[in-house]
C-alpha cells in the first residue's frame, strides 16, 4: 500500500487531485481511497488531503501520519508548513516550485528523494489559470509509478468534460517535464 | 456481479436511495451529511427518479414531512446529522408509533457545545430511545446495501417501523472508495412497491398516531417495544436473504478472529476495519485477540452478542460518547446491565474515544488493549485524553 499526502491552499483543487487520482486508480482495477483533511473548507488556507493506494482491500479509516510520498501543490507552502513531518525513509516528495532542488532542500532540510517541476507556469500556458493540481498529477505519476499517465484520462473526462484535453496535455507537460534530484 | 466504481460515499448514499423507487425524500442540508442531500436534490431535478424532493426550512420539518408522506402511503427517505437528528428529535417518537417505515440516513457528528462538525456516536445515542431500528455501516459497500435493505425491513408487515442508518460522518460520507451497485433490475427484484397496512386518502378519511388516555397508552408503548423486539428475526431473514442474491453477507453481530479470543474488541461503525487491522497486528505478536461488531444497536441483539463473546476474558467495549454523569459509555452501559445476571462473563473495560473526530488509529486500538490487560474489574474511563 502507498499513502500520499498532499498539501495546498484551500481552492487550489487538493480535493480534486485525490479524487481524481483515487478514481483512476480504482477504474485500474487497483483499492484506493482518497479524502481531504476532515473539516470546514478554508479558502486560501493551507489544506491536506490524502490518498491510499493498494492491490488489496484496504481497511484503515485513520489519518495518514507516515506517508509514502508527499506533495506540495503550493510553491508558498515550502518553509511555512512542515511538509516532510512524518515522511517515510526512502519516501518521495514532489514539489511544485520555479526554484532549484538545491534551494527547496536548504529550506527543508532535506536529504531524501526529491522531485521538482513548475506546474504553476505550466497550468498558467496549458489552463489560463494558475491552479496546478491537474498538472501536478502528472509529476506524482512519473514520482512514484503509482498509475500509467493514460488511467488518468477517464476520470479528468468525467470532471473538466471539453476541458479535459488541456488538463491532459498539462499533466502530460508536467509527466515529462518533472526534474528527478538524487538524494543529496 | 456488478463493476467497482469509485465514488464519494455520500454520493453512492444518495444513489442507492435512487435505486429504491422513493416517492418522497424530505432533507435539510447539514454538514457532514450535505453530499447525501444535494446528490439526491439533483437526482431529483434531473428527473432520473420520479419523486418528490420537499425542500424544507428545518430537520423537524423534514422528519414531519416524512411522517406525512408514510403515513399517505408513499416510500419515504430522510438524511440528516447532529443538530439535525437532535431538532427532529421531537418526532421520532411518534414517527415509530404511528408505526411509519421512514428510511434514514444519519452521518455520525458530535452535538454541540462547543460547536464541532467531527464524528462520533453522540448525535444517535440521544434517540436511542425512540422505537427506531438502529444499525451501523462499515465502509462505503454497506451503505449502499444497506440503505436498500432499510425499506424492505422497515416496510415488511411484521415490522412497520422506522430505520436509521448510521454513516460515520466524513469517515464515511467524505471517502471515496471502491464500491459497486446492484442493478435497477435486481434492486426492483429484492424491494417490491411499498404496500402500506393503511393509508391516509381524503376518500377515506381515518386517524392514525392521535391520543391515548392513561388506560391504554401502556398497551401502546408495549406494542412498540414488542414490534421493535421481533423485528430481529425480519432483519436477519432479509440480510439471509441479500447475503444469498449478492454474496455479501450480514448478520446483527459480526466477529473477526473471535473465536477463542481471551481479550474482544467490541466496536460500533467505520472503526471497525481499522480495529481489524489492529487485531491482525496483536494477533502476529501472539496475543489472543479478536474483535466483535454490533452491526444492530436498536433493538440489541444479545443472543448474538451473548454468542460471539462466550468464554473470553476481557472484553474491550469502544464507544463514541457518554451517558454524563452516568455508567460509562452507552454501548458498555446496555451490554454490562445485560450481562449482570450472566453465571460467567468477560471483564468490561469500557474506553470513551474518538469523540468530535479524534482520529482512532491502529495503534490506539493496541494501546488500549494493552492497557485493557491491566485492568482488574470492570472499569470506564476516557481513553487519550490530556489533562
Amino acid at each position: 500500500m502507498i499513502e500520499i499526502r498532499w498539501h495546498g491552499r484551500g481552492g487550489q483543487g487538493a480535493v480534486t487531485s485525490v479524487e481524481m487520482l483515487a478514481m483512476a486508480a480504482i477504474e485500474a482495477g487497483k483499492y484506493a481511497q482518497g479524502f481531504p483533511a476532515f473539516g470546514p473548507e478554508r479558502r486560501g488556507a493551507p489544506v491536506m488531503a490524502f490518498n491510499r493506494i493498494s492491490e488489496k482491500p484496504i481497511k484503515i479509516r485513520s489519518g495518514i501520519y507516515r506517508p509514502d510520498v508527499v506533495v506540495v501543490l503550493d510553491p508558498s507552502l515550502v518553509g511555512l508548513v512542515n511538509v516532510t513531518d512524518g515522511l517515510k525513509p526512502g519516501g518521495v516528495l514532489v514539489v511544485n516550485t520555479s526554484k532549484p532542488a538545491s534551494e527547496i532542500r536548504k529550506v527543508l532540510n532535506y536529504k531524501g528523494r526529491l522531485y521538482t517541476v513548475d506546474a504553476t507556469h505550466i497550468a498558467r500556458e496549458e489552463l489560463g489559470v494558475p491552479i496546478a493540481n491537474t498538472t501536478m498529477l502528472g509529476a506524482v505519476l512519473k514520482a512514484t509509478g503509482v498509475l500509467a499517465l493514460k488511467d488518468l484520462s477517464a476520470p479528468l473526462a468525467e470532471r473538466f468534460g471539453r476541458l479535459a484535453i488541456k488538463n491532459v496535455k498539462a499533466l502530460k507537460r508536467a509527466y515529462d517535464g518533472v526534474k528527478t534530484a538524487q538524494a543529496a | 456481479m456488478g463493476k467497482r466504481v469509485g465514488m464519494e460515499v455520500g454520493i453512492a448514499a444518495a444513489e442507492a436511495v435512487a435505486l429504491c423507487n422513493i416517492d418522497v425524500a424530505a432533507v435539510y442540508p447539514i454538514t457532514p451529511q450535505s453530499h447525501i442531500a444535494e446528490h439526491l436534490a439533483d437526482i431529483v431535478h434531473d428527473g432520473r427518479i420520479n419523486a418528490e424532493f420537499i425542500t424544507v426550512e428545518s430537520e423537524h420539518s423534514s422528519i414531519s414531512a416524512c411522517a406525512g408522506a408514510s403515513a399517505a402511503g408513499a416510500r419515504v427517505y430522510t438524511a440528516t446529522s447532529s443538530q439535525g437528528l437532535m431538532l427532529m428529535h421531537e418526532i421520532l417518537p411518534i414517527v415509530s408509533a404511528m408505526r411509519l417505515p421512514v428510511v434514514m440516513g444519519n452521518a455520525n457528528r458530535a452535538i454541540s457545545g462547543p460547536l464541532n462538525i467531527w464524528n462520533d456516536h453522540t448525535d444517535i445515542m440521544p434517540q436511542r430511545d425512540c422505537g427506531w431500528i438502529c444499525m451501523f455501516a462499515e465502509n462505503g459497500q454497506e451503505v449502499i446495501d444497506m440503505t436498500i435493505q432499510s425499506f424492505k425491513i422497515a416496510e415488511h408487515p411484521d415490522v412497520m417501523l422506522p430505520i436509521v442508518l448510521n454513516i460515520d460522518g466524513f469517515q464515511l460520507t467524505h471517502m471515496i472508495e471502491p464500491m459497486e451497485f446492484p442493478s435497477q433490475a435486481q434492486v426492483n427484484r429484492f424491494l417490491p412497491p411499498r404496500k402500506p397496512f393503511v393509508a391516509l386518502h381524503p376518500d377515506n378519511p381515518i386517524s392514525m398516531g392521535c391520543f391515548n388516555m392513561p388506560d391504554i397508552f401502556t398497551e401502546s408503548m408495549k406494542a412498540k417495544e414488542t414490534a421493535l423486539r421481533n423485528s430481529k428475526k425480519i432483519i436477519v431473514k432479509i440480510w439471509n436473504e441479500w447475503g444469498k442474491l449478492f454474496g455479501r453477507h450480514y448478520r446483527p453481530v459480526e466477529t473477526y478472529k473471535a473465536k477463542g479470543a481471551k481479550t474482544l474488541i467490541l466496536t460500533m461503525g467505520s472503526m471497525g476495519e481499522t480495529a481489524s487491522v489492529a487485531v491482525d497486528e496483536m494477533r502476529k505478536k501472539g496475543a489472543s485477540v479478536g474483535l466483535v461488531k454490533m452491526r444492530l444497536w436498536r433493538p440489541l441483539p444479545i443472543e448474538e452478542l451473548r454468542a460471539a463473546i462466550k468464554g473470553a476474558k476481557t472484553l474491550i467495549v469502544m464507544d463514541r460518547a457518554i451517558s454524563f454523569g452516568g455508567a460509562g459509555g452507552p454501548v458498555a452501559t446496555d451490554i454490562k446491565s445485560y450481562l449482570f445476571q450472566d453465571k460467567s462473563r468477560p471483564r468490561i473495560v469500557n474506553y470513551i474515544m474518538g469523540l468530535g473526530g479524534r482520529d482512532v488509529t491502529v495503534d490506539d486500538f493496541i494501546a488500549m488493549t494493552k492497557k485493557a490487560a491491566k485492568k482488574k474489574e470492570d472499569t470506564f474511563e476516557f481513553y487519550g485524553v490530556r489533562e
